[in-house]
C-alpha cells in the first residue's frame, strides 16, 4: 500500500510538472531517479526457436501455427494487407533471406514459404528507439516484451525493426476478431485499442504457465509437423534447441545487422 | 489627440469600443466558470449515490473497503505495471493474504457483473474506465 | 505590446479569419482522425510514416534557420539584420510550435503523448528531439519577447538575454540534427542510414528557411509595413546561395555513393524516388520536378546579377522553398520505408483527411506567425511616428 501511494505521488507530480510545457527536464529528473536507470544487461536466459523450413513447407502445418497463434492472442483478421496485424505469418524465401539468394537459385527455393515471427533480438533496434519503454527486453528470459497500457503509437519502433514483425492499430481491431457462437472471444488474452503496436510475444502467458507457445503446439499436433518448430532456453545446455543448433547448419535473418536475432532456420 | 479616445498610461491610445469587448469578455469568462455549478443548480437531475451491485459471498474486497473505494485506480495501476513490466503477479495484501494479480481472474471473479459495479460509480463520477477496451471478459459472467 | 495583435485593418482579420478556417477544417477532421483512427491517412504497415512526420521534418529545419540571422547579428554584431533577427525569431516560434503538433496528430495514442516526459528514455532519439524542441521554443520565446521589449522601450536588452542567445545558437543546429539522427540511427533503413543527412539536412535547412524569410521581407515591405532593409535582404541571399550549392553537393555525394558502388538496398531507393519500383512511380514526378528546381534555383542564385534583381529573387525563393518541399516533405520520410524490409513495394498518397490535418496544423502556425509579426509590425510603425 504504501509502495502504491509513493508510486502515485510520484508519477502525479511528474504528471503536473510535465504538463507544463516548459518543464520538461524538471519532471524528467523527477522520474530518471526510478526508472532511467533500467539497465540492458545480459539476460540470464534466452528463449530461442528454431524453423525447420522444409518441414514447414506443408501448408497445413504453416496453416495451423498462425491459426493457433490468432486464437490464442485474439489476433483480428483485418483483410485490408495495409492494415493486416500479423505475429507469425509466412513470407517467400527469397524476401526472408534476401543474402541467400541469387540469379541462379532455383525458383522453387525462392518461392518456398518460410514462417516469419518476431526475432526477439539479442541487441533489439526496436527497444532502442522506443520512447516510453513500452518495448523492452525482459532481463529474465530475453523476451521483446511490449506493454500495451504505455505505447503512444508513434511507430517509431515499426521504422526501427528490420524484420517488419511489428503491426500497428491503424482502426479498432475488436470489430475483427472472429467470435465463437456464444459471441465470445477466442481467449480471453487482452484484445488491443486502436492506436498501439503489437507484435509476437513468444507467447510468455504460456511460458508463464510451463507450456510451449501455442505455434509450437500447433506444429507438433499436425502429422508431419513433429518438430518443424522448436522452442527452448539458448542458457540450457541440454535444451533441444541447443542441441539442434549444435548439430545442424543453422541461419538468422539479415545477420549482419548485428541485432542479433533469436529465431534460427534450418534451411 | 482624438476625442473619444481615452489615454491610457503609458500604453498608447485604447477606443471607447474596447469597453464593449472587455465586458463581452467578462461575461463570456463568468459563464465558462460558473456553468458547472449552474448546470448543477438548473439540472435537477438524480444526485443520490448510485446503487453498487456488490458479491454477496464475500464481506470485503482483497483490502479495505474505504481504501479500496479510494484507491482501487492506484492499486490497479500498481498490479498493471508490475504483471505486465515486472512479471510480478501475487500481490500480498495488508492482511498478508496472497493475491494473484489478475483484472479478469481476481477482481472479476467477485465483480463479475461489472456493469451494474465499475460502470455505474464511473458514469455517476463522468470518469471514463477504459480496462474493458480491451480486457475480455466471458460475456454474461 | 500584445494587445496589437487584436487590433487591425479588415485585411489582418481577413487574413486571420483564412487561417482559422485552415484550422478549424482540421480540427474536423482530426476529431474524425480520433474516433475511427490512422486508418483515415494513407498510411500502412509497410509506409508507417507519411506526411505528418515529414512536415515536422521540413519544419524543424525551418525553426533551426533563424540561426542564419541571429549568429551574425550578435555574434558578429551585422548591424544590417538589425531590423531582420526578431522576423527569424517569430518564425522559428511559429514553426517549432507546428513540430511537437505535426508528432502528436501521429500518434495512434495522442492522451499519453506525456509518457514520452514521464517514462523518459535516454536511448531514443524521440526523446532527445523532444526536449531539444522545447528548450528552443522557450528559448526563442525568451529573447525574442526580451529584446523585442527592450527595443520598444528604446533602450539595450538586459544582460541576461545574452547567454540565452549564445545558447540558442548550438539547440538550433541540435534540433535538426538529432531530428535527423531520428532516421540516421536505423540499420533497418539503408536510405536513412548515411552519416550525412544531418549535414544535408542543416543545408537544406539553411536554404529554406532564409528564403522564406526573405519572401516575408518583401511582402512586408510590398504592404509599406516596414522595411528591413536591402542590405538585408541581398545577405540573405547570398546565404541561401551558399546553403543551396552545399545542399545539392551533399545531395549529389549520396548519389555517388548509393549508384556508383550499385549496392542493391541503397539503389533501390534512389530507383523508387526517380523511377518508381515494380510500377509504383507516384513519387518519381515530383522527384524530377524537385531536383530540376533546386539545380535551376542554385545556378541562378550564384549569379550577383539575377540575386541583386529582386523580383527575380523572390522568384528564385520559392522556387528554393519548393524544391527543399518536395524533398524533405515529402521524398526522404516515405521513401525511407520502400522496398520494405521484407522486399514488399507499397504505394503512399496522403488521403484528403491527412491533408485537412496538415493544414490544420499549418493554419496554427500561420495564425501564431501573423499575430506575431502584426505586433512587431503596429510596434515598429509607432516608433516611426513618434
Amino acid at each position: 500500500m504504501e509502495r502504491s501511494r509513493r508510486r502515485f505521488f510520484r508519477d502525479a507530480g511528474a504528471a503536473a510538472l510535465g504538463l507544463g510545457y516548459g518543464l520538461p527536464v524538471l519532471g524528467t529528473g523527477c522520474s530518471f531517479s526510478e526508472e532511467g536507470t533500467h539497465t540492458e544487461g545480459d539476460p540470464t536466459n534466452q528463449w530461442a526457436m528454431v524453423v525447420d523450413i522444409e518441414k514447414c513447407k506443408r501448408d497445413e502445418v504453416r496453416a495451423a501455427c498462425v491459426e493457433a497463434c490468432n486464437r490464442a492472442h485474439n489476433i483480428p483478421d483485418i483483410p485490408d494487407p495495409d492494415e493486416e496485424i500479423e505475429w507469425i505469418w509466412t513470407e517467400k524465401y527469397e524476401h526472408v533471406f534476401e543474402d541467400q539468394v541469387h540469379d541462379h537459385t532455383p525458383h522453387a527455393v525462392l518461392e518456398a514459404p518460410v514462417l516469419v515471427l518476431c526475432n526477439h533480438c539479442d541487441k533489439p533496434p526496436c527497444v532502442r528507439v522506443c520512447p516510453t519503454q513500452a518495448t523492452w527486453k525482459r532481463e529474465s528470459d530475453g523476451v521483446v516484451m511490449m506493454d500495451m497500457h504505455r505505447c503512444i503509437g508513434c511507430r517509431y519502433c515499426m521504422a526501427a525493426c528490420p524484420y517488419g514483425s511489428r503491426s500497428f492499430n491503424w482502426r479498432n481491431p475488436q470489430e475483427f476478431i472472429a467470435k465463437d457462437v456464444n459471441g465470445e472471444y477466442p481467449s480471453d488474452y487482452p484484445t488491443r485499442s486502436r492506436g498501439v503496436v503489437e507484435k509476437c510475444n513468444f507467447c510468455v502467458e504460456r511460458i508463464r504457465e510451463g507450456l510451449p507457445p501455442a505455434c509450437v503446439e500447433a506444429a507438433n499436433g499436425v502429422s508431419g509437423g513433429e518438430g518443424a518448430l522448436t522452442f527452448g532456453d539458448l542458457a540450457d545446455p541440454d535444451s533441444e534447441v541447443n542441441r539442434i543448433l549444435h548439430d545442424t547448419h543453422t541461419i538468422t535473418r539479415r545477420h549482419s545487422l548485428g541485432t542479433g536475432p533469436n529465431v534460427y532456420y534450418i534451411i | 489627440m482624438v476625442p473619444g479616445m481615452i489615454p491610457v498610461k503609458g500604453k498608447g491610445v485604447r477606443t471607447m469600443s474596447d469597453r464593449k469587448f472587455i465586458y463581452i469578455g467578462i461575461a463570456v469568462l463568468l459563464i465558462v466558470v460558473l456553468y458547472p455549478f449552474l448546470h448543477g443548480m438548473v439540472a435537477s437531475g438524480d444526485t443520490t449515490q448510485p446503487e453498487l451491485y456488490l458479491p454477496s459471498d464475500a464481506s470485503e474486497c482483497i483490502e479495505e473497503t474505504e481504501y479500496m473505494t479510494a484507491n482501487h485506480m492506484v492499486l490497479l495501476n500498481e498490479w498493471r505495471d508490475t504483471a505486465v513490466r515486472e512479471g510480478i503477479r501475487e500481490y500480498t495484501s495488508q492482511s498478508g493474504e496472497i493475491i494473484k494479480i489478475s483484472l479478469t481472474g481476481t477482481c472479476i471473479s467477485c465483480h463479475g457483473r461489472k456493469d451494474e459495479f465499475c460502470a455505474r460509480c464511473h458514469d455517476y463520477s463522468n470518469v471514463t474506465l477504459s480496462c474493458w477496451n480491451c480486457h475480455v471478459t466471458p460475456e454474461g459472467n | 505590446m500584445l494587445e496589437a495583435a487584436f487590433r487591425g485593418s479588415k485585411r489582418y482579420w481577413i487574413l486571420l479569419g483564412v487561417w482559422s478556417t485552415l484550422i478549424l477544417i482540421g480540427a474536423i477532421s482530426f476529431s474524425r482522425q480520433l474516433t475511427e483512427g490512422l486508418t483515415i491517412t494513407g498510411m500502412s504497415q509497410d509506409v508507417s510514416w507519411g506526411i505528418y512526420i515529414a512536415q515536422f521534418t521540413f519544419l524543424v529545419g525551418v525553426a533551426a534557420s533563424a540561426v542564419m540571422v541571429v549568429l551574425p547579428y550578435y555574434l558578429h554584431d551585422y548591424k544590417a539584420f538589425g531590423k531582420l533577427v526578431i522576423l527569424g525569431e517569430g518564425l522559428a516560434i511559429s514553426a517549432v510550435l507546428m513540430c511537437p503538433l505535426f508528432i502528436l496528430v501521429d500518434l495512434g495514442q495522442p492522451q499519453r503523448f506525456t509518457n514520452v516526459l514521464l517514462h523518459p528514455t535516454m536511448n531514443s532519439m524521440m526523446f532527445w528531439d523532444s526536449l531539444a524542441l522545447m528548450g528552443y521554443l522557450v528559448l526563442n520565446l525568451v529573447i525574442g519577447a526580451t529584446t523585442f521589449d527592450a527595443e520598444r522601450k528604446g533602450g539595450p536588452p538586459p544582460r541576461w538575454v545574452k547567454p540565452l542567445i549564445l545558447l540558442s545558437i548550438p539547440v538550433a543546429v541540435s534540433i535538426h540534427t538529432v531530428t535527423a539522427f531520428l532516421y540516421s540511427g536505423l540499420e533497418a533503413r539503408p536510405f536513412w542510414m548515411t552519416a550525412i543527412l544531418a549535414p544535408r539536412f542543416l543545408a537544406s535547412a539553411f536554404a529554406s528557411g532564409p528564403s522564406l524569410l526573405i519572401l516575408i521581407s518583401l511582402t512586408l515591405r510590398g504592404l509599406k509595413k516596414f522595411d528591413v532593409g536591402r542590405e538585408a535582404i541581398q545577405k540573405l541571399a547570398l546565404i541561401v546561395a551558399y546553403a543551396m550549392v552545399i545542399n545539392i553537393f551533399f545531395t549529389g555525394v549520396e548519389f555517388f555513393t548509393a549508384l556508383y558502388s550499385d549496392m542493391p538496398h541503397h539503389v533501390h531507393a534512389f530507383e523508387y524516388m526517380f523511377m518508381g519500383l515494380e510500377g509504383q512511380n507516384v513519387l518519381a514526378p515530383w522527384m524530377w520536378t524537385g531536383m530540376s528546381i533546386a539545380i535551376i534555383c542554385a545556378v541562378l542564385l550564384i549569379v550577383p546579377k539575377f540575386r541583386a534583381n529582386e523580383r527575380f529573387l523572390a522568384i528564385l525563393c520559392v522556387g528554393v522553398i519548393a524544391s527543399i518541399w518536395i524533398e524533405k516533405g515529402m521524398g526522404i520520410v516515405v521513401t525511407g520505408f520502400v522496398p520494405s524490409p521484407l522486399g514488399k513495394v507499397v504505394a503512399y498518397t496522403p488521403t484528403a483527411p491527412e491533408l485537412a490535418i496538415t493544414a490544420g496544423v499549418y493554419g496554427i502556425g500561420l495564425l501564431v506567425l501573423t499575430m506575431l509579426y502584426k505586433i512587431v509590425v503596429t510596434v515598429r510603425e509607432r516608433q516611426q511616428v513618434m
